[in-house]
């Protein structure tokens, strides 16, 4: 199996970091070789982030360049738009239908962007409602676990694989919910719910 | 023991624990932190925060002088602080192996400068190993304590962010007892160098370092792998990576040891290629080295700044580009922000009130520089806060306006101190406003001395500020609540008004430590008169109304710290009871 790319990206302190190591270590328990790469420091605080994870049978760089990536996992529009082409022109991309303004847009030195969901959709971005999930699910923090569900739809991997490391990785008392959470956003991706 | 996923700085913690390394000492930085972090957490360690670099490595040394083997952690400007230490080291050697693990920072994801820390290998004449992933990490730091002790000379281990913040599988291993370093005697001729004995030692290092370069002829630390010979590559570390997968039929010499370099290695690689070039990133270190050496280096056609991936390889040698989607110029930036509840962010809105000029120092504080507030003029490095302002008053000061320092409180502890002694022993007056958010925020919440909270959790005592400040002769010594917007305004309005050297202590803890969040506040739209004063916080929860131009506050962001009530005149800005319940969106 060559390499697959996956890019999560999304606003700092989203999650986006939690969910790449979960896809990392569900590769790595199917027996892949795997690399994720991210960068902590000054862009988690509020600014816009993104961890590669790459796994086949061989991998050499942990990181990725424009064109190059099968998934990508936005956790906000914007952010998957700045993104957009990273992603191979038959690539995957799963999108969270959440925008957060950054702050120059906040203060209003920098105009809104309109029209960023029609872009995505005619990239042809899966939308899914993860924050709306998440807390059907029960915990309104599980939104990155709604997505690696939605992402998992389209990954090699065993079902029971996913829900053993979810379970092993987020605390003891949310294993429930993460779990549901997965389901949801799995079950969403399948039924299309999420979809255009 | 079974293959397990870890970062590039877990690995390193994990090897020198395995090496039987039993002192860690540190001080964090973007991206080296976590592993003193990590090594904190092993068995039968000693690990600590240290103020910074230098004394960590003085404290390592120390260990090391004592027979223990012992890491010391830090990022690339680190190193500048501890150079001090490290070019002496390098003649007394060690007893226990020390090996000082840095973090560079390509592309400046997180740091001030690029610098790249090969050069301190060359410069220091101290041996340089360079992981190229975490299984490496791990075995290149156990390998380093050997050839420390091996040599006796400290090793470095150089990482990049794409080691230390990449993860990849790793077989860990059990502990070793290493080999006794026998008992300790008197030996000036080593371990105190005045002149006579530098001497001695300098010379003596002259021979270690040919002992080096002849084991770098031979280790397999450094390795050849031949494939076609039209094209031979010289890297290490990560953009060895990169290098295999963008050129996967490349001939490669994959150096291990950077420093020092065996020219008979080099030689051989370049006499069954046909072409070679450098893949190596932020400078041009080995590209440099071998020029020196004699061997023809054909040009990379790499930039020199900034990191290194595989497309932009594949792009230097001519290679065909994968087909892109349109990217999108039109989208507004993201820049990182203080969170929601800041400590900081009032601070900042009343130095733009006053007019001050800032000397800013590093840490979450320096987003003060960014817009909304703006309010920072300079930034450097690690304490330079204080100096500069002393400086800036030596020059006539800037158009009467007031002058003011900001540092945080592990940067104060860090370098800021010696500073403030200057100022006080010169005379100087000014302001110096101290952050004290009772955290080392930035690099991802570190203990240090001024919050008395320490790696291991060993109780100690937290620094007393005021004291300190005013043992060191300052006589203005002020504590302010800075989320209180008018005390805040007043303390600066005041101290800055008088000639004498004052220090204002702005403390409340950083917003992550707040467990209690407050109910979050909400924007009476009948009230509000679109003015733009809460806007002007720049805290990421309170936006404006894209049609009405009035203020919107995210009930998910907000922390309910009441710093906007406090700016607004209008009484526009309410409570709404309990938060409201994301399930109902
Ligand atoms: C010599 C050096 N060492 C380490 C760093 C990394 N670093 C940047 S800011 C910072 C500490 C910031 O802490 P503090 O001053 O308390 O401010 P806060 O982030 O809490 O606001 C550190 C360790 C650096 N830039 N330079």
């Amino acid at each position: 199996m060559s390499a697959t790319t996956v890019m999560l990206c999304g606003v700092g302190g989203q999650g986006t970091i939690l969910a790449a190591d979960l896809l990392a270590k569900v590769a790595a328990a199917s027996g892949l070789e795997v690399k994720l790469s991210e960068v902590h420091g000054m862009a988690q605080r509020g600014g816009s982030v993104d961890t590669v994870v790459r796994f086949g049978d061989e991998v050499h760089s942990p990181v990725t360049d424009p064109g190059c990536v099968d998934h990508l996992v936005a956790f906000e529009i914007i952010e998957a738009m700045r993104r957009i082409h990273f992603v191979k022109p038959d690539g995957r991309l799963l999108v969270n239908n959440r925008t957060i303004q950054p702050l120059p847009v906040l203060t209003g030195d920098v105009a809104p962007q309109h029209g960023l969901e029609a872009a995505l959709e005619a990239e042809g971005a899966i939308f899914v409602d993860a924050e709306v999930l998440a807390c059907r699910a029960g915990s309104p923090k599980s939104a990155n676990v709604v997505l690696m569900g939605a992402l998992s739809t389209g990954l090699p991997f065993e079902v029971s694989t996913w829900t053993r490391i979810i379970a092993a990785r987020v605390p003891p008392k949310t294993v429930e919910s993460n779990l549901r959470a997965f389901e949801l956003g799995r079950e969403a991706c399948m039924k299309g719910e999420c979809g255009l | 023991m079974g293959r397990v996923l870890l970062s590039g700085n877990e690995a390193v913690a994990q090897g020198a624990w395995e090496a039987g390394a039993t002192v860690g000492v540190g001080y964090p930085g973007t991206p080296s932190t976590q592993a003193l972090e990590h090594f904190a957490t092993l068995p039968g360690v000693h690990a600590e925060w240290a103020p910074n670099e230098k004394v960590a490595l003085e404290v390592a040394a120390g260990a090391s002088f004592a027979g223990a083997r012992s890491l010391v952690t830090m990022k690339h400007v680190g190193l500048n602080v501890a150079a001090d230490p490290l070019f002496t080291i390098a003649y007394t050697g060690v007893r226990g192996g020390l090996v000082i693990f840095v973090a560079d920072d390509p592309g400046m994801h997180s740091s001030q400068n690029e610098q790249d820390s090969h050069n301190y290998a060359a410069f220091a004449r101290v041996p340089m190993l360079d992981p190229s992933d975490s299984a490496e990490a791990l075995a290149f730091t156990k390998r380093a304590f050997e050839i420390s002790e091996q040599f006796d000379v400290p090793v470095l281990v150089r990482s990049v962010v794409r080691l230390s913040h990449a993860k990849s599988l790793v077989e860990t291993g059990a502990r070793i007892d290493p080999p006794p370093v026998g008992p300790l005697k008197p030996d000036p001729a080593k371990w105190v160098m005045m002149p006579a004995m530098a001497r001695c030692r300098r010379a003596d290092l002259d021979t270690r370092m040919e002992k080096l370069s002849a084991f770098a002829a031979t280790t397999d630390l450094n390795r050849a792998e031949y494939r076609d010979a039209a094209l031979g590559v010289v890297c290490s570390g990560v953009c060895y990576q990169h290098v295999r997968e963008a050129l996967p039929d490349a001939s490669v010499l994959k150096l291990g040891l950077t420093f020092p370099l065996s020219v008979d290695l080099i030689d051989q690689f370049a006499s069954r290629v046909d072409r070679l070039i450098v893949v190596e990133e932020a400078d041009a270190y080995l590209e440099r080295s071998l020029r020196a050496l004699g061997v023809q280096v054909s040009p990379s056609g790499l930039p020199v700044a900034g990191e290194i991936t595989p497309g932009a390889i594949r792009s230097a040698m001519g290679l065909p580009a994968p087909v892109l989607r349109e990217k999108d110029h039109t989208l507004p930036p993201r820049p990182p922000l203080m969170c929601p509840g800041c400590p900081h962010r009032p601070v900042f809105h009343a130095l733009r009130k006053i007019k001050a000029v800032v000397t800013g120092d590093i840490g979450c504080y320096t987003l003060g520089a960014l817009k909304p507030l703006a309010a920072m003029d300079t930034c450097v490095c690690m304490g330079a806060s204080v100096g500069m302002a002393h400086g800036a008053e030596l020059a006539g000061g800037v158009d009467g306006r007031p002058i003011i320092g900001v540092i945080g409180d592990s940067t104060f502890a860090h370098s800021g101190i010696t500073g403030l002694l200057n100022t006080v022993y010169n005379g100087g007056g000014g302001t110096i406003a101290i952050l004290d958010n009772r955290i080392t925020a930035m690099t991802g919440h570190q203990g240090n001395p001024v919050d008395g909270i320490t790696l291991q959790g060993r109780t100690v005592r937290e620094l007393d500020l005021e004291a300190l400040c005013r043992t060191l002769g300052v006589t203005r010594v002020r504590t302010v609540d800075p989320h209180d917007l008018s005390a805040t305004e007043n303390a600066l309005r005041e101290e800055t008004s008088v000639e004498d050297l004052s220090v204002l202590i702005f403390r409340a803890p950083c917003a992550l430590l707040v467990k209690d969040k407050g109910s979050p506040y909400a924007v009476d739209e009948d009230a509000c008169t679109a003015c733009g004063a809460c806007i002007r916080l720049g805290c990421p929860a309170i936006g404006k109304d894209e049609r009405t131009g009035k203020a919107t506050i995210d009930v998910a962001l907000c922390v309910g710290c009441s710093q906007c009530v406090q700016v607004c005149r209008f009484d526009a800005i309410v409570h709404t009871g309990p938060a409201c319940d994301l399930g109902e969106v």
